[in-house]
């Protein structure tokens, strides 16, 4: 369970977050919600320690990882995988070679047992064949897949996942959710999603944060969502005429 | 003014962080290998290339201006080797390395800045400067030194071969140049030079690269920054150590 209290953080003169508070629960998808530029990305990025708070703790498990120096925090990160929006896949190293970096770090694995771990990591994902290829020779959804197998190597406590489904088709895009809710069940792990896709947040959102001009606006689940009666959230979930007439069957 | 102290404070907490302790030692070690693979054995055609003329030019323009029949013959090869050691082939060679290795580096490390590849590792909890940088920082201030050596013998003899070949100073004479007034600190001196070259080349375009912020546009603007901050460091510091070591 992440815990996030009452954190603002400000870039210049702009206030991105302002006060926000939120419980991301384990074994859950907790999702994140809002319009471009409303804060989200920033969220995350604080909650992961990749932006330092201005203010506000941020609490993992009970431990307060905003107050912690960059050493103190490597036992947390080495608990956090995470699938970032363009994958971020290292181009230099081979699907393997990617999966196996953090097990190569931080384990004393030897070589055979690494490859087993990969070769299981990509099963999981369903990727097959591609272990020697380089991220450069695969799709944009098999990348993601990768990214995925090597978020969850080293068996983490923590999944965070930026944007998922951004620039896959909706097949892909529903794939990719199905094994990010897989493993979360599976793993009983705590999993955060940023995302603005409607399809991921009406099919495997349990929890949802919708975040507005910096601050949070709602919370609840994607049943919630269909009765509330939250003006700026409905402007944003039902802003396509499909999810209007969604609304309107529901 | 604000803006280079912004900018001198930024790179000396960036040089700071590269120290902090390494996830895995042996892993550092395989990244030191690689890199200098990468940065001297990459680069040592063009360096053989640069040196051969770069010699030629030097002996040939030396035979052109010692025309005052006082001044021996041979004199031309103490010239072309002096100035080959002391300034061409440290200064020159690592001048012309700013350029490959430092444009190589700051867009390799900002694009993996733009394409979250940095944040990916800070995530894992690896020191993403220390992984990235330092390795290349002390590849390159291993090799250099050797690549340099192997440019002043190419230097060397491509003055002797250009100077016999068009006849302008007998291959007798200019190896007696060379053997004559040799101070073997002026190798000493160029390999001070060149350790502190390397660590300019290395660490500068790094920095740049580290901290771009944007996309493809902003990797190029940080890949020439690196490339010309380099430059003008390694004259300024030429200068500095000139001064500080044979003034």
């Amino acid at each position: 369970m992440i815990e996030v209290d009452n954190i603002s953080k400000t870039f210049g003169d702009k206030q991105v977050l302002e006060g926000v508070s939120c419980v991301f629960e384990q074994g859950k998808i907790n999702l994140i919600i809002g319009g471009s530029g409303q804060g989200k990305t920033v969220l995350m990025k604080c909650v992961v320690g990749l932006f330092e708070v201005d203010k506000g703790r941020i609490l993992y498990d009970g431990r307060n990882f905003s107050e912690m120096s960059f050493g103190e925090r490597k036992p947390i990160r080495q608990e956090i995988g995470m699938l970032f929006q363009g994958g971020a896949l290292f181009d230099s190293l081979t699907v393997e070679q990617n999966v196996t970096f953090p097990l190569s770090m931080f384990t004393n694995m030897s070589a055979a047992e690494k490859r087993d771990r990969a070769n299981f990591c990509l099963q999981r994902v369903n990727l097959e064949n591609v272990n020697k290829l380089l991220p450069s020779a695969i799709s944009g959804g098999m990348k993601k897949r990768v990214a995925i197998a090597r978020a969850i190597a080293m068996n983490p406590k923590y999944l965070f996942c930026d944007e998922p489904n951004s620039g896959l088709d909706p097949k892909t895009s529903i794939l990719i959710d199905e094994l990010i809710k897989e493993i979360t069940e599976e793993y009983n792990i705590t999993t955060i999603i940023n995302t603005h896709d409607m399809n991921t947040v009406m099919s495997i959102g349990e929890k949802i944060i919708f975040i507005y001009k910096g601050k949070k606006y709602w919370e609840g689940s994607s049943d919630d969502i269909m009765r509330s009666t939250n003006q700026e959230l409905n402007d944003f979930v039902f802003a396509s005429r499909w999810m209007k007439a969604v609304k309107q069957h529901f | 003014m604000s803006n280079t102290l912004y900018e001198v404070g930024r790179y000396s907490v960036f040089i700071k962080s590269l120290f902090y302790k390494p996830e895995k030692f042996s892993i550092y070690v395989r990244q030191v290998f690689r890199e200098m693979v990468n940065l001297g054995i990459g680069s040592l055609w063009l360096v053989a290339l640069t040196s051969a003329f770069m010699g030629a030019v030097i002996t040939i323009q030396s035979a052109y201006n010692l025309v005052n029949p006082m001044v021996p013959l041979w004199a031309v090869g103490v010239v072309a080797r002096d100035s080959i050691i002391i300034e061409f082939s440290p200064t020159i060679i690592m001048l012309v390395l700013a350029g490959k290795v430092g444009s190589n580096i700051a867009s390799e490390i900002g694009t993996m800045r733009v394409t979250e590849q940095i944040d990916a590792l800070e995530i894992m909890g690896i020191n993403s400067s220390g992984y990235l940088v330092l390795p290349k920082i002390i590849a390159a201030i291993i090799i250099c030194p050797v690549v340099v050596i192997v440019s002043m013998i190419i230097g060397i003899t491509g003055g002797w071969i250009a100077g016999d070949l068009s006849g302008v100073v007998p291959s007798a004479d200019y190896l007696k140049g060379l053997q004559n007034q040799f101070l073997p600190f002026n190798v000493t001196f160029a390999m001070i030079k060149t350790v502190v070259f390397a660590f300019i080349i290395t660490s500068v375009p790094a920095y740049h690269g580290y901290y771009t912020n944007g996309g493809a546009l902003e990797v190029g603007q940080s890949s020439t920054k690196g490339v010309v901050n380099s430059s003008i460091l390694i004259l300024i510091f030429d200068y500095i150590l000139t001064q500080l070591i044979l003034a």
